[in-house]
């Protein structure tokens, strides 16, 4: 038999508050594309970065093709061998290609040549890049590309990916899937982090599945069902979704009209006349790879930054654009953002006092004192509602689970009977579970008359709950279409910015002028 | 190193409350240590500087006279404080409030004798606020660091105070000293304690200590500058008013400490002189800090202070120590202050041996967890 390339046994790591890694035993073969599939929190990562020697383990032992090791460093798992490519790319935006991955390879080198080695690699591999290019100029699916590369660069006989489809487009997947497939067949181990089960099925050979820090099943996902691996993952039944006939006479909420708008970041991207209608009683979805105007998009909307011609946003047939957060949610605008701590709750704050951070016009405060009984009252309400578990209205928000915060943020705004609801990433980062019940929650906002616009990567989420999607590519919005009238194939070839119509950079100036 | 600190999963309440007490034992270690080599007996010092003060009537007047501006300044910058606004001029805030407050005494005469010292609070009250109203502006406007500004402000506010003495409100019959005429007995606050300089300005920091409390409990406002101080998203996120909260944090400031200043000058000074203020602004910083930014905290931490300050007073005339030692003792007690604070996220670990052989024990340990 085959001496592995890596195998682990007895893992364990402890944090303070939780047990992330309890005796956790893998082993991958040379050559082989393994899967470790389990839910946000289950404990990939930190075994991950106890394989990649960023953190180290309380127990357990690695072997390293038999010979047992510490990793101690990530410079010595790259010595081993070993490559890890991060799902948060560590890129310096303002050089370029070759700069950055000079940057990372060991020891001096001319950069001409090094350009020529990237050029040689990224043919080779199928993983096209112009060593010359500033890195801010890339898109999200470029920059993993020059991770990639810079990895491929020493050699790797173990490559890991974290999550690393999460940021690309359908075709873009596909690619990805033919460039480590080729690294498998010359002998490299690939370790594949993911909770998307179709993609694992595709691509991998083995699956380890964990969960809550133990493993909790090994398969062949070949012919292993998605649904198996799914009761695996979260130990039952994913609840499938009910939803239930928009009604009659839906009018316009929500208007975008032509807007255009300069990012403050100098990195970020420009909105370019972007048009958008959510009528009530509609679910409208705009897919996108990350970082194509998503969050300039989103400030805007919510009136973080306001911008010069308030008619390009209308809410309720008032012109909004120039009016700041407050206005807005007083005229019924609710928003749950991407980031759950610090942004849409204050981590060491109980939810009580979170809950009174938006929802402080449903009769909290009075003559400017708090109503403690009131803010206590719609507290209960929402944990109840929403099914947070938690330890009641006075545990601090930090205290709760992902899936659990993001229950209580989306049912916070939910509970203020808001006439527009703005959602980004809503399930991003949660467990399976919680994110079926939030979207249960936003589907019947539908029947309610609510108007809903999600912004999201997640294109099967999208398709689940979405009457209408568009896409967002560098900062311009393609039309909205029915779900029923396309498919996740045509959202996907539209996330580069080809759609009918699609007008060409150039007119950013000529809007402008 | 054998020792490691380690982030605690949930911060330390505990350490939140007992750490102010090991920095004031620190503190008199460190005393200790200062004495000693002096060729001081140490229970001596000690007595002269934490006992002598308080063995009579006098001393405890004056441990609670030197103890009310510092409340009261310390809870005005806590509301700031609480919203990351750092107002750190509050020295000169009081000393604004203590010209504002002396204008009325001296120049303006108001028509009834009992609206003298009403008068005087408000002029006082507002004074401190136009004083903190620069920072705040700059910081709104154009975004400069209030710190800074605030700082460099104090010594404007000084130098325009010692202006005032020096020159236009000099009393011509004072023999050229730098000094205002003193203030007529309607413009002073009563003497509450016979036998001491207590007066009744203590009320007003007790009801300004009372009042914070309710500000940053119970209102909408006081809520949001500790949304703004804890997650600054946040408070974006929610729609708060930013520039509002800034204002707010600053006036709070100022207006305390003009209050101090109007205590100081229609108290125990009872006149305008080029110094109104032994450090109060300053050392109420402090105050704030190892109070927690709480009201009873605040209260405690004001009374060791006022302490510090008497304490020091004693040791020049008793032990011939060089006034310096009050400044001594207030930054040591910060320093101890803030190093005891790591321990409120951290805790120490004593890890003695190499990872490896951590790790065989640790297998040991959890064995002998598991076999019963």
């Amino acid at each position: 038999m085959q001496t592995p390339r890596l195998e682990l046994s007895g893992i364990r790591k402890v944090y303070p508050a939780v047990v992330a890694n309890d005796g956790i035993d893998l082993r991958v073969m040379p050559g082989e594309i393994h899967a470790v599939l389990g839910e946000n929190g289950a404990g990939k990562s930190t075994l991950m970065k106890i394989i990649y020697g960023i953190v180290k383990p309380d127990e357990g032992r690695i072997l390293w093709e038999g010979r047992p090791v510490a990793v101690a460093s990530p410079a010595q798992a790259r010595q081993l061998g070993i490559g890890m490519v991060f799902q948060h790319f560590s890129l310096f935006e303002t050089l370029t290609v070759a700069q950055n991955i000079a940057l990372a390879v060991a020891g001096k080198r001319r950069l001409k040549d090094l350009t020529q080695r990237i050029v040689t690699l990224s043919e080779r591999y199928g993983l096209p890049l112009d060593p010359r290019r500033h890195v801010h100029a890339l898109s999200v699916g470029e920059r993993q590309r020059v991770e990639i590369v810079r990895c491929l660069l020493q050699s790797p006989k173990l490559l890991i990916m974290d999550e690393p489809t999460s940021v690309l487009a359908p075709q873009a997947v596909q690619a990805l899937f033919g460039t480590l497939r080729q690294l498998a067949t010359e002998g490299c181990s690939i370790l594949y982090i993911s909770h998307k089960l179709d993609e694992i099925k595709a691509l991998c050979h083995t699956a380890t599945v964990i969960s809550a820090g133990r493993v909790t099943g090994t398969c062949d996902p070949a012919t292993e069902s998605t649904a198996a691996m799914a009761r695996m993952m979260i130990g039952r039944d994913i609840p499938a979704i009910t939803r239930s006939a928009p009604p009659m006479n839906a009018e316009p909420r929500l208007a975008i009209s032509h807007l255009t708008h300069r990012a403050r970041d100098p990195f970020g991207t420009h909105l370019d006349d972007i048009s958008i209608t959510v009528a009530s009683g509609e679910i409208v979805g705009i897919a996108g790879a990350s970082g194509n105007g998503q969050r300039e998009l989103l400030a805007v909307l919510c009136g973080e930054e306001t911008v010069s011609d308030a008619r390009t946003i209308e809410l309720c047939a008032i012109r909004v654009g120039r009016l700041g957060p407050a206005r807005r949610r007083e005229l019924g605008m609710c928003f749950v953002p991407e980031e759950r701590l610090g942004r849409g709750a204050v981590p060491r704050m109980s939810l009580s006092e979170n809950a009174l951070l938006t929802a402080s016009r449903q009769g909290m405060v009075r003559r400017g004192l708090i109503d403690d009984t009131v803010v206590r009252t719609f507290t209960q309400r929402c944990i109840s509602n929403f099914a947070v578990t938690c330890g009641g209205p006075s545990a601090p928000a930090k205290s709760l689970s992902g899936g659990n915060l993001q229950k209580f943020i989306v049912g916070r705004e939910v509970m203020q009977e808001p006439s527009v609801l703005l959602l980004a990433q809503p399930t991003w980062g949660v467990d399976v579970g919680a994110a079926a019940a939030i979207r249960q929650a936003i589907v019947q906002l539908r029947a309610r008359g609510v108007a809903v616009l999600i912004v999201s990567e997640e294109l099967d989420e999208l398709f689940e709950i979405c009457d209408r999607i568009a896409v967002i590519a560098k900062g311009r919005l393609s039309p909205a279409k029915p779900v029923s009238q396309t498919s996740v194939e045509e959202i996907g070839m539209w996330m580069s910015g080809l759609w009918p119509g699609a007008q060409l950079p150039e007119r950013v100036d000529a809007v402008s002028a | 190193m054998p020792f490691r600190l380690e982030p605690r999963a949930v911060s330390s309440r505990t350490m939140t409350y007992a750490s102010p007490l090991i920095a004031v034992a620190l503190t008199m270690l460190t005393g200790y240590v200062i004495f000693c080599p002096l060729g001081k007996d140490p229970a001596a010092a000690f007595s002269s500087f934490f006992i002598a003060p308080l063995d009579n009537r006098y001393g405890l007047g004056e441990l609670l006279l030197k103890a009310s501006p510092l409340m009261l300044i310390a809870t005005g910058l806590s509301i700031g404080f609480r919203a990351n606004i750092w107002n750190i001029g509050a020295e000169g805030q009081l000393a604004l409030g203590a010209i504002a407050a002396s204008g009325i005494a001296l120049y303006v005469h108001p028509p009834t004798a009992w609206l003298v010292l009403p008068t005087m609070i408000v002029a006082g009250a507002l004074g401190g606020m136009a004083w903190a109203a620069i920072p705040a502006f700059l910081r709104t406007r154009f975004n400069a660091n209030e710190i800074l500004v605030s700082l460099m402000l104090t010594y404007v506010g000084l130098l325009l105070l010692s202006y005032l003495v020096h020159g236009p409100w000099r009393d011509p019959a004072g023999l050229n000293f730098p000094q205002s005429q003193e203030f007529d007995g309607d413009a002073l606050f009563p003497i509450i304690w016979p036998g001491t300089r207590l007066n009744a300005s203590i009320f007003i920091a007790l009801a300004a200590v009372a009042a914070g409390w309710v500000f940053m409990k119970k209102s909408f406002l006081g809520y949001q500058l500790r949304v703004a101080g804890l997650a600054g998203g946040a408070a974006r996120y929610a729609g708060f008013d930013a520039t509002r909260l800034v204002w707010v944090g600053l006036l709070a400031g100022g207006a305390a400490a003009g209050l101090a200043g109007v205590g100081e000058v229609a108290g125990p000074i009872g006149q305008l002189l080029p110094s109104v203020s032994p450090g109060y602004g300053f050392a109420a910083i402090i105050v704030a800090f190892v109070g927690r930014l709480q009201p009873l905290g605040i209260v405690l931490a004001s009374l060791l202070m006022s302490l510090l300050y008497l304490g020091g007073e004693q040791a020049q005339i008793a032990l011939n120590l060089p006034s310096a030692i009050t400044g001594v003792f207030e930054g040591v007690l910060l320093f101890y202050l803030l190093g005891c604070d790591v321990f409120i996220n951290y805790r120490l670990r004593w890890r003695p041996r190499t990872p490896a052989q951590a790790a065989r024990t640790a297998v040991v340990s959890v064995a002998e967890v598991r076999t019963p």
